[in-house]
């Protein structure tokens, strides 16, 4: 496991490493230094140009900004001025990691729950229903789901708040425009991964025994059709922060999701690049604990440090 | 068994030898059925995914023959006709410039279509080389380009494209194209490695080695086509997820630039009336909910068609 | 109580696939007595782990059908079981051990919980108590350090291990039949023989009937008491082991022995495979399965196929037309040693 979670950790340095290194360059590139434009505020000018370092060499800045970003500085957001991408994370975060952990957490157990039941009753009735909940979930992304359900849940029915935050039934409607797609994705990953996992012979052991069948599917089946199904866990993480930049902005909740998209919109370079590399480092942090999990799921990479399929 | 026995009528030549048998003669061979021939087989009796297809194939000729078939272009305004629900002369209707939906609908599908389809095959194409060249000669360059894609892999897809369009500059299709490619080749090149590892130990490999070919003849003439066949499934996978990924660019302001429609730009503007002018809304939602879906299905069908274990 | 302790009688079983029905097992009978080893011999793909898997009920329900036949596990039918009834057999009154410990043990799951897991399903006993069952069993077997081998996992365990493990689960409710599956195939020479040695002393040690299927004549030789050998879903040849080995009569036994490599073997005869490959059971031949690739194939044998017929010791009886009396009456016995040399 040492060596494994040590291979890991390596990567996801690396991969912070260069994510923040391409932005860098990637904003350098963009014609007309954005940092250094005279539409802003001498203030906010006077801030940028102190935080890289603008009157010093490219390479000087990168360094520096390198330094920056080691001790957590982030930079200064150009639109609002004033304040601190550190600020408007701080301010943002928590409100979308509420609704991402809540949508993430009821997605994908109702995802494997459905993808246990489809793979149980493989082409008859259940199977079928479950698996058009899933393929609408796939036909709807969130842009196209939101719309509908404000309409009709909000505006027809009046059953729920049409935006806004703070109380828990406004949360309802982001949760499931958000969480849709990770239950459709989970629930054929899950199914497939067990209609796998049932032709094993392993699985023929546990009949011989005379194991019945809810034995056979609970002790033998789930347990080793969750192995892969955990690996999908990372997409779904970023699944869902994709989605929360959609929904966010939709539904007006002030979280960081929303901040993002209004940043692009403001072409507010210095937030853009702080929110990139703050998501990009949060992906990858998510990421190493769902392969953490993962080794802890299958002895076998626990020790190798490789995935094996057999 | 005693009088089953004694029932037998010997003829005079019964305890004749027969000559002796050759191993051609012996091997009594039912014909084989082809794989392609099976996989087809097997997907045409999955009528969903057979569906699915027809879909597709209904939809791509009407991005390409739709607008031909009334009067109007995606471009030109009509104030005197705006927001007209659909009729006989618009017959999806007009949006908020009078412009006809019906073009604009398959216009857009037009770009959105070309986008996905470039943007799954060129990148698929790219990473197929690497992963080619990285499985074919293993050692130190499988190890580095391994790494460096262990490494970008885990940069999250969206960020990179947000980053790209930044940079190049919203608005156009080919840079769209271009961003999504960019972010997209690495699955195809570590999935082409895993499977070349697999065929480059198989006896026709070691064929073509001993006979001198050379290595870009050997990954490019036996080892990819040997991998095309696995590969269909995510080719056909990721088209939708570029649909989805045009969708959402355009969602956020980094899609192509209005006048020129794509289903995403679409959505993205009807979505604000979408209390007043469903139609607006739904015509190119139903667009991109069908195709996500139908190549999905046909994904699946080609998936179970390709996989003997889950026949049956 | 009878001696008999499973009776399978005209078992008939077929495959759908879409190039049509295969008949994997056409009319076999046999029998296991009580604490006796009988060996189920032929080439892959000729029935013999259909058969063992229709009795156990554990081939695929969508693909695999019965069409006729009895299989009389203690004088009970068990394909006429319903299910549950069977699951109450299965691991605990017949056993299986299976070809490959590498693919048929859960990876996930400590071996010692696999071996336990049998026990509980069918002994309403405690956890603790089931692994002292389990220590004993892997006692018997002689796995070096049960205690600690029991908390490890499958790929920590080498080959030979890994099928005691599989020998231990199947043994702990201490069966009337274990059927092992090509028990050795997947291992390594020297681990066979281990196994092979194991499975002998259990002979001794345990009241249980072994039916051991194999493709390998030399793994049954010096193990079984009876022998039937099996090609294209039928039974061709059956008898004691004595006889089998000493004065076996139908051509495909020939062949199957001389396949096999003896160290004492004065003459230089070279190592034989059988030419050809069995017959398409989508639609098999008219006459005599083997007769396509037979040395000694007659007009007859594609004409007809043989019945099963009687020979001189009890028990042994071959199908083929070479031991028709009729045929002995004109030309007299074929055996091994005698039979006609032709090239």
């Amino acid at each position: 496991m040492g060596k494994y979670l040590l291979n890991k950790v390596l990567i996801a340095i690396a991969t912070v490493f260069v994510l923040a290194t391409a932005t860098f360059f990637l904003m350098k590139l963009i014609p007309g230094d954005p940092f250094a434009s005279l539409k802003t505020k001498a203030a906010v000018q006077e801030k940028q140009r102190e935080y890289y370092g603008l009157d010093q060499p490219v390479a000087a800045q990168y360094v520096r900004y390198l330094g920056n970003l080691l001790r957590g500085d982030l930079g200064w957001s150009l639109k609002k001025a004033g304040r601190s991408v550190v600020d408007i994370i701080r301010e943002g975060f928590p409100v979308s990691a509420r609704l991402g952990l809540t949508s993430l957490f009821f997605s994908v157990l109702t995802g494997l729950l459905f993808g246990i039941l489809c793979a149980q009753f493989r082409n008859r009735w259940p199977d079928y229903l479950l698996m058009l909940v899933a393929v609408l979930g796939i036909a709807l992304p969130s842009m196209v789901l939101g719309p509908l359900m404000r309409y009709f849940f909000g505006v027809r029915l009046k059953w729920l708040p049409v935006v806004g935050w703070g109380t828990p039934d406004k949360m309802i409607m982001p949760a499931i425009v958000l969480g849709l797609g990770t239950v459709a994705g989970e629930t054929r990953a899950m199914r497939a991964s067990m209609l796998g996992v049932m032709t094993q012979d392993y699985i023929t052991t546990a009949r011989a025994k005379g194991l019945n069948r809810a034995q056979v599917v609970l002790r033998h089946e789930v347990k080793n059709s969750l192995v892969p199904i955990v690996t999908g866990l990372g997409p779904g993480i970023a699944g869902i922060m994709m989605g929360s930049f959609v929904v966010e902005s939709m539904f007006l909740i002030p979280g960081l999701g929303r901040y993002f998209v209004d940043s692009i919109t403001n072409l507010d370079y210095p937030l853009i690049m702080g929110l990139t590399i703050f998501y990009g480092a949060f992906l990858v942090t998510m990421n190493l604990l769902v392969d953490v999990v993962y080794g802890l799921l299958d002895p076998r990479i626990r020790e190798s440090g490789r995935k094996k399929v057999k | 068994m005693e009088n089953d026995r004694s029932a037998v009528s010997f003829r005079p030549d019964d305890f004749e030898r027969l000559p002796p048998p050759s191993a051609v003669d012996a091997a009594i061979v039912r014909q084989q059925t082809t794989y392609w021939k099976d996989v087809w087989r097997t997907f045409r009796k999955n009528r969903t995914a057979l569906i699915s297809l027809l879909v597709i194939t209904l939809l791509i000729l009407m991005v390409i023959f739709g607008p031909m078939l009334n009067e109007f272009d995606y471009r030109t305004n009509d104030y005197s006709a705006i927001n007209q629900p659909p009729n006989a002369v618009h017959w999806f209707g007009t949006d908020n410039m009078g412009r006809d939906i019906w073009t604009r609908v398959w216009e857009g599908g037009r770009i959105s279509l070309l986008i996905a389809v470039l943007a799954t095959l060129i990148p698929e194409v790219i990473g197929m080389l690497i992963g080619g060249v990285s499985g074919y000669f293993g050692g130190w360059l499988d190890t580095l380009i391994m790494r460096l894609i262990d490494v970008l892999m885990g940069i999250p897809s969206l960020i990179y494209m947000i980053l790209l369009m930044l940079v190049f500059g919203s608005g156009s299709v080919m840079t769209l194209i271009i961003a999504i490619s960019l972010t997209g080749w690495m699955g195809a090149a570590r999935a082409t490695r895993g499977l070349v590892l697999q065929i480059k130990a198989r006896d026709f490999v070691t064929a073509s080695e001993t006979l001198g070919a050379p290595a870009w003849w050997i990954i490019v003439k036996r080892l990819i086509p040997n991998t095309l066949g696995i590969r269909v499934v995510g080719i056909t996978m990721s088209i939708p997820s570029v649909i989805f990924y045009e969708a959402f660019l355009s969602y956020i302001g980094l899609g192509v630039t209005p006048p020129t429609p794509s289903w995403g730009q679409l959505i993205k503007a009807a979505g604000e009336n979408f209390r007043y002018y469903p139609y607006q809304f739904i015509i190119p939602c139903v667009m991109v909910g069908i195709t996500m879906l139908c190549f999905n299905l046909v994904g699946d069908g080609l998936r179970d068609a390709l996989d003997p274990k889950l026949r049956g | 109580m009878s001696d008999i302790i499973l009776d399978v009688k005209h078992l008939v079983v077929t495959f759908d696939t879409y190039q049509g029905s295969v008949q994997a097992v056409r009319d076999v009978s046999f029998h296991v007595n009580r604490k006796e080893t009988v060996g189920i011999v032929g080439e892959s793909g000729c029935g013999k782990s259909v058969t063992i898997r229709t009795v156990m009920g554990l081939n695929p329900r969508s693909s695999g059908s019965v069409r006729g036949g009895q299989a009389l596990f203690d004088g009970q039918d068990v394909l006429q079981l319903p299910e549950k009834e069977i699951r109450k057999l299965l691991g605990n009154r017949m056993s299986m051990i299976f070809q490959d410990p590498f693919t048929f043990l859960n990876p996930t799951m400590q071996v010692g919980r696999q071996i336990t897991e049998t026990y509980l399903r069918h002994h309403a006993v405690s956890r603790r108590e089931a692994e002292e069952k389990a220590l004993s069993i892997l006692r018997l077997i002689s796995l070096p350090n049960p205690e600690q081998n029991m908390k490890r996992y499958p790929h920590q365990l080498s080959g030979g291990m890994r099928q005691r493990i599989m020998i231990a689960m199947a043994l702990i409710c201490e069966p009337a039949v274990l059927f092992a599956d090509e028990p050795t195939t997947a291992l390594d020479v020297t681990i066979q023989a281990q196994i092979i040695d194991l499975m002998n002393s259990l002979k001794e040690k345990t009241e249980t009937a072994i039916v051991l299927i194999t493709h390998d004549m030399g793994v049954v030789a010096n193990m079984v008491d009876r022998l039937y050998v099996m090609y294209a879903g039928k039974i061709v040849e059956q008898g004691d082991a004595d006889a089998m080995f000493h004065r076996p009569r139908h051509p495909y036994t020939w062949g199957l022995l001389d396949s096999v490599p003896r160290l004492d073997e004065r003459t230089k005869e070279e190592l034989h495979s059988i030419p050809g490959m069995p017959p398409d059971l989508i639609a098999p031949p008219e006459g005599c399965p083997f007769a396509a690739r037979c040395r000694y194939a007659m007009n007859l044998c594609v004409r007809r196929a043989p019945d099963t017929i009687p020979l001189r010791e009890e028990g042994h009886a071959a199908a083929c037309w070479l031991c028709h009396p009729e045929y002995v009456r004109q030309y007299g016995e074929t055996t091994r040693e005698g039979r006609p040399n032709v090239k």
